[in-house]
């Protein structure tokens, strides 16, 4: 018995200073083109190489810690996301309920629909979307935009929503139908609260999906100062002739971190950091 | 919203079912009553994401553009829209960089990679697994436009990849002018792979050890073991991970939009790239729609085999 598991052991040992080994250099070249934009940050001379800073400044973020350049465009960002996550959750929420409490004939369709479009390239959709939105008259509304996020969004909420209300077991709410209370009761007072970690969930990773959406913004709000970061940080790329590669690095830093804060928060919220893998699947 | 008329209904009541004459209209009204709450959302989806899709339709079929005698009253104009297609030089080639870049960059680079740096971790030690699986992610949940900006310096001509080329002595070519489709595609892999990383990790880890132990007892070989035990245990995720890399590549823009905007001249315009153009650049409306509506064709085919490949597990 002992014997083939001595004779494993070197090869075993082996075979995991192996795996260390091709990780690190994996993990090496992945994280290259991260230290350039930390690097280039806070590098008052910075190109698009990595390098050390001959002298660490923090002048580029003082830089463009203006209105114009940051403060409004996050703050658009952030009533881009935060209309769109809110908009989700409650129709994705409502929308959860029959389809995870009543056998219905809907049902399947229903989600098979829902499911397909999850799979729609929205990158697609871009050129009637736009047509849709001259039609209505919905070109640079701020509100619009977030309807159509919240669309996009929709879908991947509802199968997430879903699977997280399954998980709450019918026989709490079942007493509370007997005593009389209405569906949209026992959803508010039983079931919501009982699955507040998966509608935090499914809200942050909307937020962090609309908040890092380029293209949605980018053609359907005109105004610069209704654009969010992401439209705004690629016009002062694409503009000036001469990119001011730090500013540039730290506009990224302060736009990316509040994205990367909340997967934190969401991979310790719910089942790990699979949570928003897991969710595409279904 | 449904107050008044759900509560009785969910508990069913003490009466037999379908036996009294106004049952089945009851039943209606019912489902109606429950399935209201889905009101919302299926106001949402039908009005901003399926009207769309059928108006993309529709507005391939006419001459619409976005300024000019056009603009206000397009005219039907049938298939003109697709045979100008077809006809141009730029979207076949546009097709085949499309091809290209899906099957290098998600098919082969991000479910490659993914799973190799998946198997790689079963038996790594755990303070690698964490550093690593964490850059990993971070490529990944980065916002685009940002990832995209790290991925551009990297591969510009003074950039990151060049300065190492030459510590080794290696003048590396202006990537992005020379190489675009190449920057590109390892640029997507770099920041896609997280994905495929985290669903074959969960893979692997359903896969329960015993089996594989007794496989080592028996004498099979570590490549062995994966061949012919682990790869077809998680053959389930491998096909419905291909899937979805292979949709969420397809709509990949932002990414070359910043870095090679689509260039050197048509070199890695593909598809969503060529659509934006037409119809936003050149105001060719009808015809950028033409272009959305065959990638929208593509996605819909790829979803209706994703769901296919589901189906056990929804119904």
């Amino acid at each position: 018995m002992t014997a083939p598991i001595s004779m494993a052991s070197p090869n075993r040992r082996a075979m995991k200073a192996l795996s260390n080994g091709v990780l690190v250099v994996i993990g090496i070249v992945f994280l290259l083109p991260l230290v350039w934009l930390v690097l280039a940050s806070v590098d008052s001379s910075a190109t698009l190489s990595v390098k050390w800073p001959e002298t660490f400044t923090l002048g580029n973020f003082t830089a463009i810690l203006t209105p114009e350049r940051s403060l409004i465009p996050l703050l658009n960002s952030t009533m881009l996301s935060g209309g769109c996550a809110i908009l989700t959750v409650v129709a994705s929420l409502l929308a959860a309920y029959p389809l995870s409490r009543y056998k219905m004939r809907v049902n399947k369709p229903f989600l098979y629909g829902v499911l397909f479009g999850t799979c729609l390239p929205i990158t697609a959709m871009m050129v009637p979307v736009y047509s849709l939105f001259v039609a209505f008259n919905l070109i640079d509304s701020v509100g619009g935009t977030i309807l159509f996020l919240a669309a996009t969004s929709l879908p991947m909420a509802i199968w997430m929503m879903k699977n997280f209300m399954d998980s709450v077991p019918v026989s709490l709410e079942e007493a509370a139908w007997t005593d009389g209370a209405s569906a949209m009761t026992t959803l508010r007072t039983i079931v919501v609260p009982l699955m507040r970690p998966g509608i935090g969930v499914v809200f942050i990773f909307v937020f962090i999906q609309t908040w890092g959406n380029f293209f949605i913004p980018f053609v359907l709000l005109l105004s610069p100062d209704k654009q969010p970061a992401a439209v705004s940080i690629f016009s002062f790329f694409g503009q000036y002739g001469a990119v001011a590669y730090g500013q540039l690095a730290a506009f990224s830093l302060l736009y990316a971190v509040p994205v990367l804060a909340l997967y934190v928060l969401v991979t310790r919220l719910g089942g790990g950091s699979f949570a928003l893998a897991g969710a595409v699947k279904g | 919203m449904t107050a008044v008329l759900t509560p009785a209904t969910a508990t069913g009541g003490p009466e037999t079912p379908g036996r009294r004459p106004g049952e089945k209209k009851r039943k209606r009204l019912l489902a109606l009553a429950h399935s209201a709450p889905l009101l919302p959302a299926v106001l949402l989806l039908a009005v901003f994401l399926f009207g769309p899709v059928i108006s993309s339709l529709y507005g391939s079929l006419t001459n619409a553009s976005i300024t000019g005698a056009t603009a206000a009253n397009a005219e039907f104009v049938g298939l003109k829209n697709y045979f100008d297609l077809f006809g141009d030089p730029d979207f076949p080639k546009s097709v085949l960089l499309t091809i290209v870049f899906l099957v290098a960059s998600a098919i082969i680079g991000q479910n490659g990679v993914g799973l190799g740096l998946a198997v790689l971790m079963q038996s790594a030690n755990k303070v690698v697994r964490t550093l690593v699986s964490t850059i990993v992610v971070t490529a990944w949940v980065l916002p685009e436009i940002v990832a995209s900006f790290a991925a551009y310096a990297f591969f510009h001509d003074g950039g990151t990849l060049n300065e190492m080329l030459g510590v080794f002595g290696v003048e590396g070519p202006n990537w992005l002018y020379t190489f675009p489709m190449f920057a590109v595609i390892l640029a997507n892999v770099w920041r896609g792979t997280a994905f495929s990383m985290l669903v074959y990790t969960a893979a692997l880890n359903d896969v329960p050890p015993e089996i594989r132990e007794a496989a080592e007892v028996d004498g099979a070989k570590g490549w062995q073991r994966f061949a012919f035990i682990t790869v077809p245990m998680i053959r389930r995720s491998i096909s419905t991970n291909l899937m979805l890399t292979t949709l969420q590549t397809l709509s990949v823009f932002a990414l070359i939009f910043v870095m090679t905007g689509g260039g050197p001249g048509t070199d890695s315009t593909t598809l969503p790239l060529l659509a934006y153009q037409e119809a936003f650049k050149f105001g060719e409306l009808g015809f950028g729609t033409a272009i959305a509506t065959i990638l929208l064709v593509v996605g819909a085919l790829f979803s209706i085999a994703y769901i296919r490949a589901l189906r056990p597990e929804v119904d």
